[in-house]
């Protein structure tokens, strides 16, 4: 089946463009303390685009974290090859600190609550937001995005794939049908 | 990537790219223990027995801080050393702990290749924590994180080890490790504490200490290992230290940024120098800090993936 294009490259980054002013509305009066924390790996790329997007708006640069939750996972034992534990670095005081988490695609949203359940072992954030480029639907628990890109129908056995001019040569967001990539 | 095989037993049956995937790994682990909350919950609800059949305090600790990092049950079962031998006990000992189904059984015994039969008898996961004069995989792992995180490679390094090598598991786990990941080891000792393996296990058989660390980039010195030697290996201590130790002056011959490691316990005045074990380019503490990641990236590896239980 061939892949469908749900977001090309201009709209893309007009939809970060967007994502990076609502942050920017919503964080009035907290610069300095704002952080855009990426979930490996995909979205570690995006929060350093829109941190940039902000630092153009409002001249402070916001603090930028990357994630590895692998070792948070509550799927070890059934996935099939070892995932490869990569480094967080979170170069920020959590403490009080305003994050916004930042992922490529929302799903079941378990990546999402290893996500939470990590950055409160760094400390006490004051606030957690989620920001993801698609919300596909499917979730398998109470978890929902505070910013989103584009929401889209979805079957279970599709595949959404964000892909970045920084990893794969190009901003596109595609849906492959039947899974298989 | 994963690790082939149940167990991890020695470094002789690893390959250059499981070294690869265990030592990257623990660079991922070391951030924990730099965190306020030094835990993750990766292996909650799994169970980790230390067998030690000798004593241990760093290693003991170390996997049991490890096994903790990462959330999981560590139980230490201390066997008081000489009165449990191969055989039928420790037959029964893995029966009985088998019973009660843990996931990574921790063992340290003086017999070389204890492990070996427990593994075989056992579905846990086996880490060996030493065997006899055979092999102490998880040091040799430590070791080589440790000189990578300094030097940024194996490869190409110049790697001098020094001291009582016939008795030492870490020295025969260092240079299967270290060889197979393109260092280049020598070798210096008192002739009676040199085995006859060396030169087969890939190291060169150094003429003096002075000839071992001439441009050496990594000073490994070993302990004597007095606990072991029932003969007369060498006269004295002091002619020992004179001839074989890792003091000030003897450090000029080595690379300016060398580096020196130790397994530990230290002999102070018998194989290195205070000034020197104490000395700016001693990793002997750094060592035991990494031992912990290293640790943790063998006990994640060991149980994280499915599947596959043969």
């Amino acid at each position: 089946m061939k892949p469908r294009v749900i977001m090309d490259s201009g709209t893309f980054q007009a939809t970060l463009d967007r994502l990076a002013s609502e942050i920017v509305e919503r964080t009035r009066g907290l610069e300095g303390r704002v952080a855009l924390v990426g979930i490996r790996t995909r979205g570690v790329p995006l929060a350093r685009r829109l941190a940039r997007g902000i630092e153009s708006r409002t001249e402070t640069k916001p603090s930028i974290g990357a994630l590895d939750i692998t070792l948070y996972r509550d799927d070890l034992t059934t996935v099939l090859a070892q995932p490869i534990v990569r480094k967080t670095e979170l170069p920020f005081v959590m403490d009080d600190a305003w994050v916004v988490l930042v992922d490529d695609v929302l799903f079941t949203g378990r990546t999402v609550r290893a996500a939470i359940t990590a950055l409160i072992d760094f400390g006490r954030p004051r606030k957690i937001e989620l920001l993801v480029m698609v919300d596909r639907g499917w979730r398998e628990l109470p978890i929902q995005a505070d910013y989103v890109g584009k929401a889209i129908q979805t079957a279970r056995e599709h595949t959404v794939q964000v892909l970045l001019a920084e990893e794969d040569g190009r901003d596109e967001v595609v849906l492959v049908e039947n899974g298989s990539t | 990537m994963r690790l082939r095989q149940k167990d991890l037993l020695d470094i002789e049956s690893l390959s250059a790219e499981e070294i690869g995937l265990v030592l990257d790994t623990a660079t991922s682990f070391k951030e924990i223990g730099t965190r306020t909350i030094k835990r993750v919950p990766t292996l909650r609800g799994r169970t980790v027995v230390n067998l030690f059949y000798e004593p241990s305090t760093r290693t003991r600790v170390s996997f049991e801080i490890a096994a903790k990092r990462l959330s999981a049950d560590a139980i230490n079962v201390s066997v008081s050393g000489s009165s449990v031998s191969k055989g039928e006990t420790l037959l029964d000992t893995v029966r009985n702990l088998q019973a009660m189904a843990p996931d990574v059984l921790v063992m340290r015994h003086p017999a070389s290749g204890a492990p070996y039969f427990v593994a075989r008898r056992l579905e846990a996961a086996v880490v060996n924590a030493g065997d006899g004069m055979h092999e102490h995989p998880t040091q040799a792992l430590l070791d080589a994180f440790t000189i990578r995180e300094r030097k940024g490679t194996l490869a190409g390094l110049k790697v001098a080890i020094v001291g009582d090598l016939l008795h030492s598991r870490v020295f025969r786990s260092n240079v299967r490790l270290l060889t197979r990941m393109g260092s280049e080891v020598s070798v210096a000792g008192p002739p009676t504490l040199v085995p006859p393996e060396v030169e087969k296990l890939g190291a060169r058989v150094a003429l003096s200490i002075d000839d071992a660390l001439a441009g050496a980039d990594v000073i490994m010195m070993l302990r004597v290992q007095k606990e072991r030697m029932q003969g007369a290996y060498f006269p004295s201590v002091r002619e020992y230290f004179r001839l074989f130790a890792l003091t000030r002056a003897r450090m000029e011959r080595a690379h300016p940024e060398a580096i020196i490691l130790h397994p530990g316990p230290i002999n102070r005045g018998l194989e290195i120098e205070s000034a020197v074990a104490d000395g700016p380019y001693s990793l002997i503490l750094e060592q035991v800090t990494n031992g912990v990641a290293v640790r943790m990236a063998i006990l994640y590896l060991l149980t994280g993936g499915g599947g596959e239980a043969s």
